[in-house]
């Protein structure tokens, strides 16, 4: 029934999309020369500094690299609950 | 006069940089310009050779470089075409026997007496890359619309705006319209989302420039060369023409598109 898929716009996306992803993963990787491994290394260490502070939602951080024209950015999305529980 | 010193590299091999040069010259030279083309790919020539001149070749860039000529000598003038000159590479030396310093000295030679200098840069980063982009004003990427090509371009348009040679301007190359349309290829746009530098031109897959190369000829100057037409294009373009993308979308009927439609279960 996969043509139902078609009809509802659910379809497996084309090499073409797949190709857009993945250059836009590896080039943001390419271009702060950061592997995934190091991005969690960073991640771990950002959250043990930011914990230092304020209490965090540390399984719902997100830390991402983007691009904007050619320009990198690294963004933390955060959740804080509270004050560090002393 | 006073040249404009134009490389052109892309850091993947393949893509295109000599076919580019060959007829970016002849293009420019087309249009009345004096125009010298130099190949910087010592040690692994081939401007001479899609350019139909690899018999005329007395002296090289090297043989000038270390004095063993005089510059004019190196230069071998197109009889086809008023005003296009080329500087071959050495086949038997490598990339060390020429240094940046030593490009910029040649170009700066040059400069007086042409209206463009294009130098065709070798595949990589290393030394022949950074003799070729040394002198430059402006520079081209190359690319074609495959992952490894347009990664390698990043790269290298990294390097040159590092090196305060940019903005770089880009030329999509062999892009082929029904692979695009079927999802089977990156299109121009998906190119310049992920590249994000100006684009110059686009030139479609074509197998004139297979048999112009056989016969070296450079595509630009055949009226039936659907390649051909896109580099005179960009030629133009480099004498500050306002010409139009060439319209690279394959013809597809409605029966086709919904048949399309289906296959993608």
């Amino acid at each position: 029934m996969s043509w139902l898929n078609t009809l509802f716009g659910r379809r497996e996306p084309s090499s073409r999309e797949v190709a857009k992803n993945r250059l836009q993963l590896v080039l943001v990787q390419d271009r702060v020369n950061m592997s995934p491994h190091l991005l969690q290394t960073l991640k771990d260490e950002l959250i043990s500094v930011i914990s230092k502070y304020v209490e965090i939602d540390a399984h719902n951080m997100e830390v991402t690299f983007t691009q904007s024209k050619r320009q990198s950015r690294l963004t933390a999305d955060i959740p804080v609950i509270g004050p560090r529980s002393e | 006069m006073s040249a404009t010193v134009i490389t052109i590299t892309s850091g993947k091999g393949g893509v295109g940089k000599t076919t580019a040069t060959a007829n970016l010259s002849a293009g420019l030279a087309m249009q009345g310009k004096q125009v010298v083309a130099i190949d910087a790919d010592i040690g692994l020539r081939n401007l001479d050779v899609v350019m139909g001149l690899e018999n005329r070749i007395v002296y090289d860039l090297v043989h000038a470089v270390e004095g063993a000529c005089r510059l004019r000598q190196a230069m071998i003038k197109d009889k086809r075409l008023e005003g296009l000159y080329l500087i071959p590479a050495a086949q038997s030396r490598d990339k060390t026997a020429v240094s940046p310093e030593d490009m910029v000295t040649i170009c700066d030679q040059l400069r007086p007496d042409f209206d463009f200098i294009l130098i065709d840069s070798p595949a990589g980063i290393e030394q022949g890359f950074k003799n070729a982009v040394a002198p430059a004003d402006q520079v081209l990427i190359i690319t074609t619309p495959e992952v490894s090509a347009v990664r390698d371009a990043d790269r290298i348009i990294g390097i040159v705006e590092a090196n305060e040679k940019g903005p770089a301007r880009l030329i999509v190359n062999r892009l082929r319209p029904d692979m695009v349309q079927r999802g089977d290829m990156l299109d121009t746009n998906d190119v310049i989302d992920v590249l994000a530098i100006d684009l110059l031109g686009v030139v479609p897959e074509d197998e004139s420039i297979i048999v112009s190369t056989n016969q070296g000829v450079p595509a630009v100057m055949e009226n039936n060369s659907r390649a051909g037409q896109a580099f005179r294009n960009i030629s133009g373009r480099l004498l500050g023409q306002d010409i139009p993308l060439m319209d690279t979308q394959a013809p597809t009927s409605w029966l086709e598109r919904v048949s399309q439609l289906m296959r993608r279960q």
